[in-house]
C-alpha cells in the first residue's frame, strides 16, 4: 500500500505517494530520476548510494523512504548546482580521480561531509574516511589526492 | 601513408589532457544502462538453481503468474526455442569440448545461480515476489566442486553432455628442455594455488532490451565494452539481420572484461523483449553477480625453473590446471587465461628452453573467463617466485638475478621459449628506473635496521611483459566472429569543428580523451574540438572495441589514420578554393596555412562553410566531401607486447599475520605515451586489482559447491584505507608496427601487482624460514606458513 | 535485492509503539536506524507485516549525565558516540569502539541501541557494554525493567528482549577510581567485522589488579566474557608475568567455531595476541 510522503530534495519540496519497501536510493532514482545517487550492493558497504540527509551522508540504500518524511535529502546533483562542490570536482577532475565514474557521487559525498568538518586532513585521515567507499577503477590515490588539495585550499582560504 | 599532414609539432598527443566526459560524472550526471528508464518497461528477475548440480523434477509457474504486477512467467520451454545454443570452443584451441549453453536450465542445474525461470513484472521487486511463489524441486546430482573431484576419474561429469571433466589439454616443449634439467646446477621449484576471484564491478551487469515489431529493429542497451560482439551474437542468435539489431553501450561502470562474455540473463532479457515487443530491463543485484558473473584464475600451479651456476635460468617446467564452470564461456571460452599462463611463464627472461603443460577441468561452479590480466599475474607471480627462490639459493640479490636473466634491451627482435615473439622490450632500462625510484639500497638499509627492533619487512620485485594489440591471431583465427580490427569515421562539421564516431569503447579509461587528441593533432585543432562518440552500433563502423588492451594501440591508429586521410581531403578542397597545390597545404591551429611558412590561408570554419553551404561555388569536379572512413587491423607482429617491473614494500605482523603495504612502484613501457595521466591511473587502478587478488579476493565455496561469501560485505575488495600510494615511471619504446607507436596499458598494473607483494612478504618472512604460496595471502594463511594454526588441506583448495 | 512488501507505521511515543506491536499478532519489528533491518529485508531474510518506526521518539533519544552513571538513548548514532562530550569523558571505551564499527556514513545512521538489539557477536558494542557492566533500560509490554548488560545477550541475534519489548537505553556506571580501560580489534580491513576483537577494563586496589573485565567479540556466538584470563588477572601485579598467563588462560575461555577464511585455533591464537597488546597498553597507563 503505498503511502504519501513530503520531503524536500535539492532544496525543492517534494511529495509523492511511495512504498514503505522503497529505499530512499529507488525512490530518487526511480521516481524523482535523479540517477546520480547509484546502487552498488544494497546493503551499505560500497558507499555509491551515499546522499546528505540533513546535511549528513547515509546510505540510501538503507534508508526507508518513508523514514526520510519531512527531512532534506541532498543528493550529487544538487550539491553540483549549489556550486559548494566546484572546487573538490574541479580537483577530482584535474587528478582523474574518477574512471567509470558510478562511484563518484559517492566519493563527493564523503570528501565533502569530511572537509565540512573543518580541520585539514592528513591522507590517513582521508583514506580512513573513505573506507566505506569502493571504487574498482582507480586505486583511490588520486581520490586522496583530490581530497586532500582541497583541503589545503579550503584551510587556507 | 604520407608524413606531409602530421602538426609541425605533436601538439596534443603526449598531454595530460583532462577527460571532458568525467565532468558529467562529477556532476552526477552518468548515463549508465542501470539508469534507463524506458516507456512501458517492464523488469525481469531469476528464480536460480539453489545447488551445484541437480535434475529438475517439478517447476510450477502457475502461482507466480498470477502474482500481483507480473506480466510473465518464462521457463525453458518458453525461451530456448526461441535462439540457438551456443557453446564456447574454438578451433585454434585444438581438441577442446564444452556442452552447448542455451538461455534457461533445462532439465539439469549446473551451479548454484544457475537461472531456471524468469519472470517479468512492473517493478523488479513484484518480480522477486513473484520468484518467491515459484514452486522449483530438484533432484540433487553429484557436484563436482574443487580439485579432487574435477580429477578423479570415477567422478561424474559436471555436466551430463560432458564425457569427463577434462576441457582442454595443451602443451609446450622445445627440444632441449629435458636436457636442461638433466645438466643444471639448481634446480628451485614449488606449488602454487590461485584464489578464485572475480570482477565485481560497482555498476552490475545491466541491460534493456527494446524490440519494435513495426520496425523490426531490436535496440539493446547493454552495459559492455564490445557492443558490436553483442549485435552479431543477437543477430545470429535469435535470427535477426544485424542492421536490424543495435547495440548501444552509454556510460559503463566498470568492466575489467567481465562484461563482455556473453550470459544467460541478457538472452533472456532479449528473448522477453521479442515476445513481449517492450521495453526488458534486467540489472542484477550484487548477490546475482556474485553467482552469475565470470570468476577468473582458480588455478594450481607445479613449476620448477632450471640454473646454471652463474644464475642463468636455462628451463622452466610448467603443470597449470585450472577449474572453470561447467560450460567453456562464450565467445571466448574459458581457456584463453590458461593458454596465457603456460606462454607467459619466463617471459622477460632469456630462457632457452620450456615445457608447460595446461589442463583446464569442469566442476560446477560458475563459469570463469578472461578478466583483467588474462592469465598474467599466474604466469609473473610462479616466475618471479621461482626466481627469488633462485637468487636466494644463489646468495644473489633480487635485482641482480633479474638483471642477470632478463632478455637484453638490444637483442630485440626475438621470441620467448614458448613462443611468442616480442618486437622491443626495455627490461634492463625498467629495472634500472626502478631501483633508482624506489631508491632500493636505502630500502634495504631501512629493512635491516627495523629487523633489529622486530618490524619484519620486505621488498618484493616481480618483471612482465604484458600481451596488448591483439591481432586476428587472438580469435579470430579459431573462427570467433570477435574483431581483431576497427573503424571510424571522422569530419568536419559545417562550423568547423570536428567529430569522430569510432568504434572503440569507453568505461572511464579514456578512450574518448585520446581519440579526441589523435585527431585533433592530424586536423590541427584541440581535443576540444574534437567531439568523440562510441559505443552505439548504428553511430559507429564496425569494430573490435575495447578488450585485450587494444583501445590506444589498435583504435588510436585508426583514429589517426582518419584523421590523417580528413586532413588530406581538407588540403584537397582547400587547395581547390586557394589554387593552390594541395601538398603545399597543411592545417594548423584551426585553419589550412601554408605549409612551408606557416601563414594561414583559410580557416577550416570558413573551409567548412563552403563546402557545405555554397559547393556550387567550388571549382567543377571537386570533391566535397567532409566525412571520412577509415578501419585499421594490426599487420605485423600478432601481438604488441609491453613491458615493465613492479615493487612492493610491505610490513608483516608475524603476530597476526595481518599485512600492512606501504608503498609500490611501477616501471612501465607501454610504447607512446598518448596521455600521461591516463596512463598512470590505469596502471594505479589496474595495481589495485592486482593488490586485491594478492591479499583479500576470493570465492570461497564448500564441497557442494555453494558459494560461501557471495556479497560485499564477506568478499573483500580492496579499499582506500589498506591501499598503498604507487609510484609510477615511464620507458617509452614505441612499436613501429603502426604510425602512433602506442601499445596497451591496461593489465601492466594487474599482472605483476600480486607478485610484487608475495615476493614482498615473503621477504619479510625469510628470517623465520617461511613461504606463502597461496593467494590470496589471509592473515589465517600466513600464519600457518609460520606454524601457527592449521594449513590448509589440498582438498579445500576448491 | 527488493524487499519484500510491508506495512509501516511512524510511532510518535513510546505508548503508541509498543501499542502498535500489540496489535500486530507478533508479525511486527521495531525500525530505528534500519541499518540491519534494511539489509535483511532487502535479502528476503526475513519478513514482517509491519515495521514500527521507533527512530523519532523523544524517550529513546539523548546523552544524559547522571548520578546512576551515563545515560544514553537507545536511537543515538554511533557517530554521537564518538562525538559527545560527555561520551568521552565517562565512557570514553565506547568512543574508542566506535571508530571501529564499520564506516562514517553508517555510523550516521545506525544506533547504538539498534547495534546491542542484534547481538551481532562480531559487533563491537555488545563487548564494551558487558565490560562496562552497563545496565540496559527495556521497556515492554509489562512495563519498564532493567537487565544487566551481563546478562543480556543469550545466543546468536538472541537477547533477552521479549516479544514487543524496546531497548529504551543504556546505563554506564561511573568508572572506578582508578579504572584503566582499552579497546582493540584486529580487522583485515578498516571498519570490517573483527578477526577478533576485545575491550579490557581494570580497577587498580591496592597496587594490585581488583577488577577485570574482558569481554571478547567475533570470536563465538555472544560477546565471551574471558573469565579464566580475568581470574589470572584478579589480585596480581600488572606485569608481563600476569600478562602471559592472562593471555594464556584465553584458551579455557573461548571456543571459537571454524570459519572459511578464519580455522579456530588461529582465532584463539589471534585472540591471545590481541590480549596481551591490550593489556600492554594498559600497563602503559598504570599509575
Amino acid at each position: 500500500m503505498k503511502q504519501a510522503l513530503e520531503l524536500q530534495v535539492n532544496g525543492e519540496a517534494v511529495a509523492l505517494m511511495v512504498e514503505p519497501r522503497q529505499t530512499l536510493a529507488d525512490v530518487l532514482r526511480d521516481s524523482l530520476r535523479l540517477t546520480g545517487t547509484h546502487l552498488g550492493c544494497e546493503m551499505g558497504v560500497c558507499g555509491a548510494c551515499l546522499v546528505l540527509l540533513d546535511g549528513k551522508p547515509v546510505h540510501g540504500c538503507l534508508t526507508l523512504a518513508v523514514q526520510a518524511q519531512g527531512c532534506a535529502v541532498t543528493t550529487v546533483e544538487g550539491l553540483d548546482a549549489s556550486g559548494e562542490i566546484a572546487d573538490l570536482q574541479a580537483e577530482f577532475h584535474a587528478r582523474n580521480a574518477l574512471q567509470c565514474g558510478y562511484c563518484t557521487p559517492g566519493m563527493l559525498m564523503t570528501a565533502q561531509a569530511l572537509l565540512k568538518r573543518g580541520a585539514v586532513p592528513d591522507r590517513a585521515e582521508i583514506r580512513e574516511a573513505l573506507s566505506g567507499n569502493f571504487c574498482r577503477c582507480t586505486g583511490y590515490e588520486a581520490i586522496v589526492d583530490a581530497i586532500a588539495a582541497t583541503a589545503a585550499k579550503r584551510g587556507a582560504a | 601513408m604520407t608524413q606531409r599532414f602530421a602538426p609541425d609539432r605533436p601538439a596534443h598527443i603526449g598531454q595530460p589532457h583532462l577527460r571532458r566526459n568525467a565532468l558529467r560524472h562529477l556532476a552526477g550526471r552518468g548515463a549508465y544502462v542501470s539508469d534507463l528508464a524506458l516507456p512501458r518497461m517492464v523488469h525481469a528477475a531469476f528464480l536460480r538453481s539453489p545447488m551445484a548440480h541437480g535434475r529438475i523434477t517439478a517447476l510450477d509457474l502457475d502461482e507466480a503468474r498470477a502474482a500481483p504486477g507480473v506480466i510473465a512467467v518464462y521457463s525453458a520451454a518458453d525461451l530456448n526455442p526461441m535462439c540457438q545454443g551456443w557453446t564456447g570452443v574454438l578451433s585454434h584451441f585444438a581438441g577442446m569440448t564444452s556442452p552447448a549453453q542455451s538461455i534457461l536450465a533445462d532439465q539439469e542445474v549446473l551451479w548454484v545461480g544457475h537461472p531456471v525461470a524468469m519472470v517479468i513484472a512492473r517493478t523488479r521487486a513484484e518480480a522477486e515476489d513473484a520468484c518467491e511463489k515459484i514452486l522449483l524441486d530438484i533432484d540433487d546430482l553429484p557436484a563436482v566442486a574443487g580439485f579432487a573431484p574435477a580429477l578423479d576419474p570415477d567422478m561424474p561429469a559436471a555436466a551430463e553432455a560432458s564425457a569427463s571433466n577434462l576441457c582442454f589439454r595443451a602443451e609446450l616443449k622445445t627440444e632441449g628442455a629435458a636436457a636442461a634439467f638433466d645438466g643444471a646446477a639448481l634446480v628451485v621449484e614449488g606449488e602454487w594455488r590461485f584464489g578464485r576471484h572475480t570482477a565485481v564491478t560497482l555498476e552490475p551487469r545491466a541491460v534493456v532490451a527494446d524490440y519494435d515489431p513495426a520496425s523490426g529493429q531490436l535496440t539493446v542497451h547493454h552495459g559492455t565494452q564490445t557492443p558490436f560482439q553483442f549485435q552479431d551474437v543477437y543477430a545470429r542468435q535469435f535470427g535477426l539481420p544485424d542492421n536490424r539489431v543495435r547495440v548501444i553501450s552509454p556510460d559503463v561502470g566498470g568492466s575489467f572484461g567481465m562484461k563482455l562474455h556473453l550470459y544467460h540473463e541478457e538472452m533472456a532479457t532479449v528473448a522477453a523483449s521479442l515476445k513481449l515487443h517492450r521495453p526488458v530491463r534486467f540489472v542484477a543485484d550484487r548477490l546475482e553477480s556474485f553467482t552469475s558473473d565470470i570468476h577468473a584464475r582458480d588455478h594450481k600451479v607445479k613449476a620448477r625453473m632450471a640454473l646454471d651456476g652463474q644464475g642463468q635460468v636455462l628451463a622452466m617446467e610448467v603443470l597449470d590446471r585450472t577449474l572453470i564452470g561447467p560450460y567453456s564461456t562464450y565467445p571466448r571460452t574459458s581457456v584463453a587465461e590458461g593458454n596465457q599462463v603456460i606462454r607467459l611463464m619466463g617471459a622477460p627472461y632469456a630462457m632457452p628452453d620450456y615445457h608447460g603443460v595446461l589442463e583446464v577441468l569442469f566442476q560446477n561452479k560458475v563459469q570463469t573467463s578472461q578478466y583483467r590480466a588474462v592469465g598474467h599475474p599466474i604466469a609473473v607471480q610462479v616466475t618471479e617466485a621461482l626466481i627469488d627462490l633462485a637468487a636466494e639459493k644463489l646468495g644473489l640479490d633480487p635485482f641482480e638475478m633479474r638483471a642477470r636473466n632478463v632478455v637484453a634491451d638490444d637483442a630485440y627482435p626475438c621470441a620467448s621459449a614458448t613462443g611468442y615473439r616480442f618486437e622491443k622490450l626495455s627490461h634492463q632500462e625498467s629495472l634500472r628506473r626502478l631501483r633508482a625510484l624506489m631508491d632500493y639500497d636505502g630500502l634495504r638499509a631501512e629493512q635491516a635496521a627495523l629487523r633489529e627492533k622486530g618490524i619484519h619487512r620486505g621488498i618484493g620485485l616481480a618483471t612482465f611483459v604484458e600481451i596488448t594489440n591483439p591481432g586476428a591471431a587472438f580469435y579470430g583465427v579459431g573462427g570467433a566472429r570477435i574483431s581483431a580490427q576497427d573503424g571510424a569515421v571522422v569530419r568536419l562539421t559545417p562550423g568547423g569543428e570536428a567529430h569522430c564516431a569510432i568504434s572503440v569503447t569507453e568505461q572511464g579509461q579514456g578512450t574518448e580523451t585520446i581519440i579526441a587528441q589523435i585527431v585533433a593533432d592530424q586536423l590541427g585543432l584541440t581535443p576540444d574540438q574534437v567531439k568523440v562518440v562510441t559505443g552505439d552500433t548504428d553511430a559507429t563502423p564496425s569494430g573490435g572495441a575495447t578488450w585485450a588492451c587494444r583501445g590506444a594501440g589498435i583504435g588510436g591508429e585508426t583514429a589517426l589514420r582518419a584523421g590523417r586521410k580528413l586532413a588530406e581531403q581538407l588540403c584537397r578542397i582547400a587547395g581547390a578554393i586557394l589554387q593552390a597545390a594541395p601538398e603545399s597545404l597543411a592545417l594548423r591551429g584551426g585553419a589550412v596555412v601554408d605549409a612551408a611558412t606557416g601563414a594561414e590561408r583559410l580557416a577550416l570554419a570558413e573551409l567548412a562553410r563552403i563546402a557545405t553551404y555554397r559547393p556550387d561555388t567550388l571549382p567543377e569536379g571537386t570533391d566535397n566531401s567532409l566525412s571520412v572512413a577509415q578501419h585499421f587491423a594490426p599487420q605485423g607482429y600478432p601481438f604488441g607486447f609491453t613491458n615493465g617491473v613492479q615493487a612492493a614494500w610491505v610490513e608483516v605482523d608475524t603476530e597476526t599475520g595481518l599485512v600492512k603495504l606501504l608503498k609500490h612502484w611501477v616501471v612501465e613501457d607501454c610504447g607512446r605515451i598518448i596521455n600521461p595521466l591516463l596512463v598512470d591511473e590505469q596502471i594505479r587502478g589496474g595495481v589495485v586489482q592486482g593488490l586485491g587478488a594478492a591479499l583479500y579476493e576470493e570465492c570461497l565455496y564448500d564441497d557442494a559447491g555453494q558459494l560461501l561469501n557471495g556479497s560485499l560485505a564477506d568478499y573483500l575488495v580492496p579499499m582506500a584505507g589498506e591501499m598503498p600510494d604507487i609510484l609510477i615511471g615511464h620507458v617509452e619504446t614505441p612499436t613501429e608496427d603502426t604510425i602512433l607507436g602506442a601499445k596497451g596499458v591496461g593489465e601492466a598494473g594487474t599482472a605483476a601487482a600480486g607478485a610484487a607483494v608475495m615476493n614482498a612478504v615473503n621477504d619479510a618472512l625469510r628470517p623465520f624460514g617461511a613461504r606463502l604460496c597461496q593467494t590470496p595471502m589471509t592473515p589465517a594463511r600466513i600464519l600457518a606458513a609460520l606454524g601457527i594454526g592449521p594449513t590448509e588441506r589440498d582438498e579445500t583448495w576448491n | 535485492m527488493k524487499a519484500p512488501p510491508f506495512a509501516y507505521r511512524l510511532a510518535e511515543d513510546l505508548p503508541q509503539a509498543l501499542d502498535l506491536y500489540a496489535r500486530s499478532a507478533g508479525d511486527a519489528v521495531y525500525l530505528a536506524g534500519g541499518h540491519s533491518i534494511v539489509p535483511s529485508l532487502s535479502l528476503r531474510l526475513q519478513a514482517p507485516a509491519l515495521l514500527i518506526d521507533i527512530s523519532r521518539i523523544a524517550a529513546l533519544a539523548g546523552v544524559s549525565l547522571g548520578p546512576e552513571g551515563l545515560r544514553i538513548g537507545a536511537t543515538t548514532p554511533h557517530a554521537v558516540l564518538l562525538e559527545d562530550p560527555l561520551v568521552a569523558t565517562h565512557a570514553p571505551l565506547l568512543a574508542e569502539a566506535a571508530r571501529h564499527v564499520a564506516h562514517p556514513a553508517i555510523r550516521n545512521r545506525a544506533t547504538f541501541g539498534g547495534n546491542l538489539v542484534l547481538a551481532d557477536p562480531a559487533s563491537e558494542f555488545p563487548a564494551v557494554v558487558r565490560a562496562l557492566r552497563a545496565e540496559l533500560e527495556v521497556e515492554g509490554p509489562e512495563g519498564a525493567r532493567q537487565i544487566a548488560a551481563e546478562d543480556f545477550f543469550l545466543d546468536l541475534y538472541t537477547t533477552a528482549l521479549q516479544p514487543g519489548e524496546i531497548l529504551r537505553a543504556v546505563l554506564i556506571p561511573p568508572p572506578a577510581p582508578g579504572q584503566l580501560v582499552a579497546f582493540a580489534e584486529l580487522a583485515r580491513r578498516q571498519g570490517d567485522f573483527a578477526m577478533v576483537g576485545a575491550a579490557v577494563r581494570l580497577v587498580p586496589k591496592a597496587g594490585v589488579i581488583g577488577t577485570a573485565d574482558i569481554v571478547f567479540h567475533s570470536v563465538g556466538l555472544t560477546p565471551m566474557r574471558a573469565v579464566a584470563a580475568e581470574a589470572a588477572l584478579i589480585g596480581q601485579a600488572l606485569d608481563a608475568a600476569t600478562i602471559a598467563a592472562a593471555c594464556a588462560a584465553v584458551a579455557q575461555d573461548l571456543q571459537p567455531g571454524d570459519d572459511p577464511v578464519l580455522p579456530a585455533a588461529t582465532r584463539l591464537h589471534l585472540a591471545g595476541v590481541l590480549l596481551g597488546r591490550l593489556l600492554r597498553r594498559v600497563q602503559g597507563e598504570w599509575a
